[in-house]
């Protein structure tokens, strides 16, 4: 018990929790169909990269690191913010979030 | 204690992801993405970083997710159908997402012994609080940058504002 209590974690463990979340994320960006969930699916991957800058700024013992994973939080707020505008803008003209049927580029 | 709070909170934030993806109503993704935030937000203080720990659960988890929910709420987003769309999407997501994992994990597991472990907590280089090394360093070296994302932060209001608003 008191060796499991001293058990270290390799930072690689770290990483690769980082990258689960992060083609889990990919998967789902490609996967739903809904807009918001698309929209969520990001929010998902920006939060698996600040992962490992956490993980790295601990391991140099530097807070570099963490103070890009402030501004990617600032920058990730922001673009919540203007991208659930823009979903709120497209409902009202299309009526759906379905991204299949809002294909007006397409042709 | 950091490998049971990583088994315990990985292992939350991995099903919260893996939920995400499998859920087909966007409220229920939603939540699952809270608790991803929540258990990252224990990681991060695990990690040493407890200013990112505690704005992790203010800015993603209380802000953007409650602003997730109400737009969820204002759509009134029900489940979401399967089309031709998607199955081209399976073809080719879920390969491609593996892919990225098999790649990323053997870079990382080939290079665990340079990457070292983890303690507790954790402490930098000749400062006493993490905190404060934080605030030292934006409200210094890095002004310039701080201000410019208050910037942002207008220019997104305002942007939200006009998107959203009602044509005339």
């Amino acid at each position: 018990m008191n060796s499991f209590a001293a058990a270290q974690v390799p930072i690689a463990a770290y990483l690769i929790l980082a990258a689960a979340l992060f083609s889990v994320g990919v998967a789902a960006f490609l996967i739903k169909r809904n807009l918001i969930t698309i929209f969520m699916s990001i929010e998902l991957m920006l939060n698996a990269v600040n992962l490992t800058f956490v993980a790295f700024a601990h391991m140099w013992h530097q807070v570099s690191g963490q103070i890009f994973v402030f501004f990617v939080m600032v920058v990730a707020a922001a673009e919540a913010a203007v991208g659930l505008a823009i979903i709120i803008a497209i409902f009202r003209t299309r009526q759906t979030l379905n991204v299949d049927q809002i294909d007006l580029m397409k042709s | 204690m950091q490998l049971a709070l990583f088994l315990i909170f990985g292992g939350l934030a991995a099903a919260g992801a893996i939920n995400l993806l499998l859920q087909r109503h966007p409220i229920n993704s939603a939540l699952s993405l809270v608790v991803v935030m929540m258990s990252l937000a224990v990681l991060y203080w695990s990690l040493g970083a407890e200013f990112l720990a505690a704005s992790q659960v203010i800015v993603y988890s209380g802000a953007i997710m409650v602003f997730f929910v109400f737009v969820i709420m204002l759509l009134n987003a029900g489940e979401e159908e399967r089309t031709h769309g998607s199955r081209a999407a399976y073809i080719v997501g879920f390969p491609g997402a593996a892919a990225i994992f098999c790649l990323l994990s053997f870079v990382f597991l080939s290079e665990r012994h340079a990457l070292g472990s983890s303690n507790i907590g954790g402490y930098l280089n000749h400062v006493t609080s993490n905190i404060a090394e934080i605030s030292t360093l934006l409200f210094t070296k890095l002004l310039l940058p701080f201000e410019v994302t208050s910037i942002l932060i207008l220019v997104a209001i305002l942007g939200a504002v006009v998107l959203a608003r009602k044509e005339q």
